[in-house]
């Protein structure tokens, strides 16, 4: 058969591409149906609990779990002691956070866990169990981590990128760049050095991290979850517990939010243990407390900038050197904050060098964008220091410098067809930039990028005999992905959308699928669903030229039918979609399209914001008046998710930018685990965001889709503080911006 | 834990001082049940205060507004002519918590949890309201600010709870304020806490006046110095310079996660300043 | 220890249980009646996500004892769309896309609905602080005030 090319997005005349229809589990999500994870149960389900470190760093001299077995209505006790070595070492270390081995590394690391009959049986054991700690030296701090004498979590395992003499707590440098630092900083008219700070910020998703687990003798296990990626779920508890992957199916429940934080696992493979050797199926659910304590923040960070700039606006060179901690273990996303420090940016000299260390925090998840709105923070505020100290236009320096097609960016590949520019212009056209703005108020812009990514995609399109479709795949819907997939489905198929139900499918319906992160669903996931839906038409094709007796390449698919073409092809009746397979039976069995795939062409993405600040010059106290987001979507699917992204990722960052933060007394104990003192915006807080989307379609998806959940939190920090120091008369350099250090800088710079 | 529901107060007196072991009064429940949920208490009873009618409604005497201790929030809010009356006092308390507290929370319950940051204390203060406390020995009125007795500890006796809480009568030109300092609009606990209620002459003149502030020490602090700065004055920009002086100086604060000592000294002038103004307003007074 | 027997009406209906002193309405509803629509985000009233009303007037199901229902008529997420009817704000809140994960969505169409029956004609600002209570982490609540608002407007319309 042949296909009519949906290569090129912009010729395309999409019929369901753009549109905006109902979401499909929208009903189940407005009346309470939908089961998320806390919402399952079980037959015969005991309840689990898990017993936390009270101390920020402590070795486990002994347990002692006798008298909470003793229990009665204690089914199990789980401690390390009931775990393998896992050979991994990335492996090894989710273990030793989900349960602590020789020592807790941080307040709230997990020791032990309990299945009971009952909650409050649960609580009752967990303070029968005899914990003998040696309390040992902390650090919470990234720079005072690095100092050669600060307290040591793990000795000997820095790798090899690391210099000799430095703190045991530094796990790796990395270095990105081009160029001559000083040699283009010689250049420069003024040569402006800093240094940033931001603390730790929890992803904040409203659903606590929950689980349904039971494991038989024969080491069958079933597990229900709230996850981005079951079959990640279902790898690492595979490999942790020393089973077949295959043994283990995980089914993703509806999942409350994640933004990365639930890449990984936490109880899973607790809750296993503790159905395998209670016989009984457990359940656990974190408390808000629990999350905020022992799941992933993300890094905090300190970073210093040299940013060189002519008196025109052209940036000479760049360098920064960024420390991240990323809690106890290895793995901050000090790489990903190196890469897209000065990504947006087409410079000739550029250098960023990051370090990894590790604290007495709890292991960092992956955050929305990773990494990269510290880095922005830095760079974007650097940037509109040095534009304004020249009386220069903010989004004029920007275009000025900014990367294009062709550019070779700071972390080495030359751009394809990318979309700053665009942003930049659309920005500088906006209303919202020439609005009159009042006493003690600021605007600040900023940009941001994010790589995107692809991964392993498996996904399987199902024609049933009344000629519906449903589509199985392997990616929990965060926030719409059921509603983009149907319609990318529909799209392909030239069917109506509410022909095809996308469903969620277990770990045993697919093949391999990475988890919902990268923002790669609409991509990646788009991309395998049009091929298997363009792998069914072909398919249908075949039928259809079988029933007509033509050659299958005279078949051709339009409007959702076949349909002959060609000068040999006869005069047949187009067959549509419903005809062909209400007798798919008859003409060799039922009918699907698959597509797997590790999918590369993510397409990178940029964005520009703008928003007014004002700041109360007595209290520091900081409103949020106006914001506008201009981001590239690519091709935007559903454009309302779009815009949902793009808002969403905007105020997480300005809870960021203005009152977040992990603090951490100085006996290492988390001062805010709850959403009292964890404050997150409130709908109060905030005025609308507005969004302009615009679409530079990627050449790496057929409809030219990008990625689009990320990068919205890049740029916000920045854009935040360059506001809130223009509204204040003072450069604020480090997050929060809570009204306390706002009046304070206030307060020095009037002396 | 044993739930008992008393539908009198004689009978909720009779059960305090029968138990044996800890029984905690519930009213509105918005404190109590976050301190059991986390472990934080875990008495062997707790004495539900809402099924006692008379706790639940809102009264007038003797020119005046009694409060039952089982009374939420919304309901006070809902009253207008008790925020015609008070709407200081009531402001503090409709900025405890969310729409969903205001449903249960209570100000005897703000009162009696004795949180040094509780919004409707400082407001309760300067109104110089006085609650009504029932013990074994029967029933006995107490001046607001005697209640707390620092973070978490109240004077009350172990087996008395309070009933009502009273506010006086309200001279002709009379006004009051509450204004709280948080980072958020919402759903935080007050940085700093700032109530002011004054009385002019038809002049102009302040005749009367309260202020006092809270999360600036271990409990609400009264601040004479600050009324006897307004009293007698016109209020004008050089008064308010004064009394935002007096109340930074007043303030005693601790550095904490909700912010420093030196913010919250600060804070505690601008809040005076500004609730001092509206008080004023709302007393008939020029701008 | 003896549990105790609490007759209620919920969405309606009379409804019987036997709770603990100890329980949360919001364990007696999850655990105890399968009514899984009330959301447990922090258990300290801070997030909204288990907003029903009691006698009317909205409150966090986490802040309440099970016991405290006695005689008392509640109102949940499970009762607001009338048979296959949905509620005017169930209808907005698909058609503005104002959910993206869904968690947050019962909590605050309980609380909008409360917002309405007292105020049909809510500003902007009056909607954002009524619903401070309830967080949402994933929109922003840009499309959830407007959902509220929309459908303010249909039902003013509409009566």
């Amino acid at each position: 058969m042949a296909l009519d090319s949906k290569s090129d997005g912009e010729k395309l005349n999409f019929k369901v591409i753009g549109t905006r229809p109902l979401r499909p589990d929208g009903i189940d999500k407005v009346t309470g149906r939908a089961r998320f994870g806390a919402d399952m149960s079980a037959p015969g389900m005991l309840v689990g609990l898990v017993l936390r470190s009270p101390h920020a760093h402590a070795r486990i001299k002994s347990i002692d779990t006798s008298a909470a077995e003793a229990l009665t209505g204690v089914h199990a006790v789980v401690t390390r002691a009931d775990f393998g070595a896992v050979e991994n070492e990335a492996t090894a270390d989710v273990l030793d956070n989900c349960m602590a081995g020789d020592k807790a590394l941080y307040d709230g690391h997990a020791v032990a866990a309990v299945a009971a009959t009952s909650g409050k049986i649960a609580k009752q054991a967990l303070k029968l169990i005899e914990i003998d700690y040696e309390p040992l030296p902390h650090v919470t701090d990234v720079d005072a981590a690095m100092q050669p004498d600060a307290p040591s979590l793990h000795d000997g395992r820095a790798n090899e990128t690391v210099p000799e003499g430095m703190s045991p707590n530094v796990m790796a440098r990395h270095e990105f760049g081009h160029g001559d630092i000083e040699a283009g900083l010689a250049q420069a008219d003024r040569v402006l050095e800093r240094t940033y700070r931001t603390e730790a910020t929890h992803q904040g998703y409203i659903e606590p991290h929950a689980c349904l687990a039971s494991m038989g003798p024969d080491g069958q296990a079933d597990l229900w979850c709230c996850t981005q990626g079951h079959y990640m779920v279902r790898n690492t508890c595979a490999e942790i517990l020393g089973i077949e992957q295959g043994q283990l199916r995980v089914t993703a429940s509806e999942i409350g939010g994640g933004f990365g934080g639930k890449t990984t696992v936490f109880l899973e493979p607790v809750a296993l243990k503790l159905a395998q050797k209670s016989g009984r199926p457990v359940k656990m659910v974190m408390s808000r407390a629990e999350v905020l304590r022992a799941t992933g923040p993300t890094a905090s960070s300190s970073i210093d900038v040299r940013i060189g700039m002519t008196k025109d606006g052209r940036i000479t060179a760049g360098f920064a050197e960024l420390r991240y901690q990323g809690g106890a273990y290895p793995g901050s996303p000090v790489d990903m904050g190196s890469m897209s420090a000065f990504a947006p940016y087409d410079l000739e000299n550029v250098k960023t060098v990051g370090w990894d260390v590790v604290t007495n925090r709890p292991k960092q998840a992956a955050y929305r964008a990773p990494g990269a709105p510290m880095a922005a923070f830095a760079v974007e505020s650097a940037i509109d220091e040095l534009a304004k100290g020249f009386g220069l236009d903010p989004l004029e320096v920007r275009l000025k410098n900014a990367a294009r097609e062709g550019t070779r960016a700071s972390y080495g590949p030359t751009y394809p067809a990318i979309g700053l520019e665009a942003t930049l212009r659309k920005a500088k056209d906006h209303p919202h930039w020439s609005a009159p703005l009042g006493p003690n108020q600021g605007r600040g812009v900023a940009c941001g990028f994010w790589f995107n990514f692809g991964g392993d995609t498996c996904v399987s399109l199902n024609i049933t005999p009344d000629g519906t479709v449903t589509l199985s795949e392997g990616n929990p819907d965060i926030g719409g992905s059921r509603a983009s997939m149907s319609m990318m489905a529909a799209e392909e198929l030239g069917i109506p959308y509410d022909k095809v139900r996308t469903v969620i499918a277990d770990t045993g319906s697919l093949g391999q699928n990475e988890v919902t992160d990268g923002s790669r669903v609409t991509f990646a996931v788009g991309l395998a669903t049009i091929e298997a839906a363009r792998a069914a038409k072909r398919e249908m094709c075949k039928r259809a030229a079988m029933v007509w007796g033509i050659d299958e390449e005279a078949v051709v698919w339009e409007d959702g039918a076949a349909k002959p073409a060609g000068p040999n092809a006869g005069d047949h009746e187009p067959m549509s979609l419903a005809e062909i397979a209400a007798i798919a039976s008859n003409t060799g069995g039922p009918i699907a399209g698959h597509f797997e795939v590790n999918a590369e062409g993510a397409g990178v993405s940029f964005a520009t914001h703008m928003v007014d600040t004002e700041v109360d010059p007595d209290t520091g106290a900081v409103k949020i008046l106006r914001y506008t987001v201009f981001q590239d979507a690519g091709k935007a699917v559903h454009p309302s998710y779009v815009e949902g992204q793009f808002q969403g990722g905007a105020v997480q960052g300005i809870g960021w930018a203005l009152n977040e933060e992990y603090i951490y007394g100085e006996d290492g104990i988390l001062q805010n685990p709850g959403f009292l003192d964890y404050r997150i915006p409130v709908a109060s807080d905030l005025p609308m965001i507005d969004t302009v989307i615009l679409e530079i379609p990627n050449p790496g998806h057929p409809y030219g889709v990008r990625g689009v959940g990320e990068t919205s939190i890049v740029p916000p920090l920045a854009a935040v503080a360059n506001a809130v120091s223009e509204a204040a008369g003072v450069r604020m350099t480090a997050l929060p911006m809570s009204p306390p250090r706002v009046l304070a800088a206030i307060q020095s710079e009037n002396g | 834990m044993q739930y008992l529901s008393p539908n009198t107060v004689e009978d909720a007196v009779q059960l305090l001082a029968s138990r044996t072991g800890e029984c905690r009064v519930l009213a509105g429940g918005t404190d109590l049940l976050v301190r059991l949920r986390s472990g934080m208490t875990e008495p062997d009873s707790v004495l539900d205060i809402k099924r006692i009618d008379e706790l639940r409604r809102i009264t007038r005497e003797d020119g005046g507004w009694r409060i039952g201790a089982a009374v939420p929030g919304a309901e006070m809010s809902e009253n207008a002519d008790l925020v015609s009356d008070w709407p200081g006092v009531v402001e503090a308390v409709g900025l405890i918590g969310s729409t969903q507290i205001q449903g249960r929370a209570t100000m005897a319950g703000n009162l009696c949890n004795a949180s040094p940051a509780a919004d409707s204390v400082p407001a309760l203060v300067a109104a110089d309201a006085v609650a009504r406390v029932a013990g074994p020995d029967g029933v006995r009125d107490v001046a607001v600010f005697d209640v707390p007795d620092g973070p978490g500890k109240t004077s009350l006796g172990r087996d008395e709870f309070i009933t009502s809480i009273f506010l006086p009568a309200r001279p002709a030109r009379s006004g009051d304020a509450y204004l709280r300092f948080i980072p958020r609009t919402e759903m935080d606990i007050a940085v700093v806490g700032c109530a002011v209620s004054l009385t002019l002459d038809a002049a102009g003149t302040c005749t009367a006046a309260r202020v006092a502030l809270g999360a600036v020490g271990p409990k609400v602090i009264a601040v004479k110095e600050a009324a006897d700065i307004l009293t007698g004055s016109i209020i004008d920009a050089a008064t308010l310079d004064r009394v935002a002086q007096a109340c930074s100086a007043a303030a005693n604060p601790i550095d904490d996660k909700r912010g420093t000592a030196d913010y919250r000294k600060h804070v505690a002038g601008v809040l005076a300043r500004r609730a001092t103004a509206i008080a004023k307003t709302r007393a008939g007074g020029a701008a | 220890m003896s549990k105790i027997h609490v007759t209620t009406t919920i969405n309606g209906d009379p409804t019987e249980y036997l709770c603990e002193a100890e329980d949360t309405l919001l364990d007696v509803l999850r655990d105890r009646l399968g009514m899984t629509g009330s959301k447990e985000g922090c258990g300290t009233g801070d997030c909204g996500a288990c907003s029903i009303t009691v006698d009317g007037r909205l409150v966090c199901a986490c802040l309440m004892l099970g016991a405290e229902a006695e005689g008392r008529e509640i109102g949940t997420i499970e009762g607001m769309a009338k048979g296959d009817t949905l509620h005017p704000l169930q209808q907005k809140f698909i058609e503005h896309a104002a959910l993206q994960c869904g968690i947050c969505t019962p909590g605050i169409l309980v609380a909008a609905k409360s917002l309405l029956e007292r105020n049909p004609d809510p500003t902007e600002e009056e909607a954002r602080y009524w619903l401070a209570g309830n967080l949402c982490r994933c929109t922003g609540y840009d499309k959830i005030i407007r959902a509220v608002l929309d459908a303010a407007q249909d039902m003013r319309e509409a009566s």
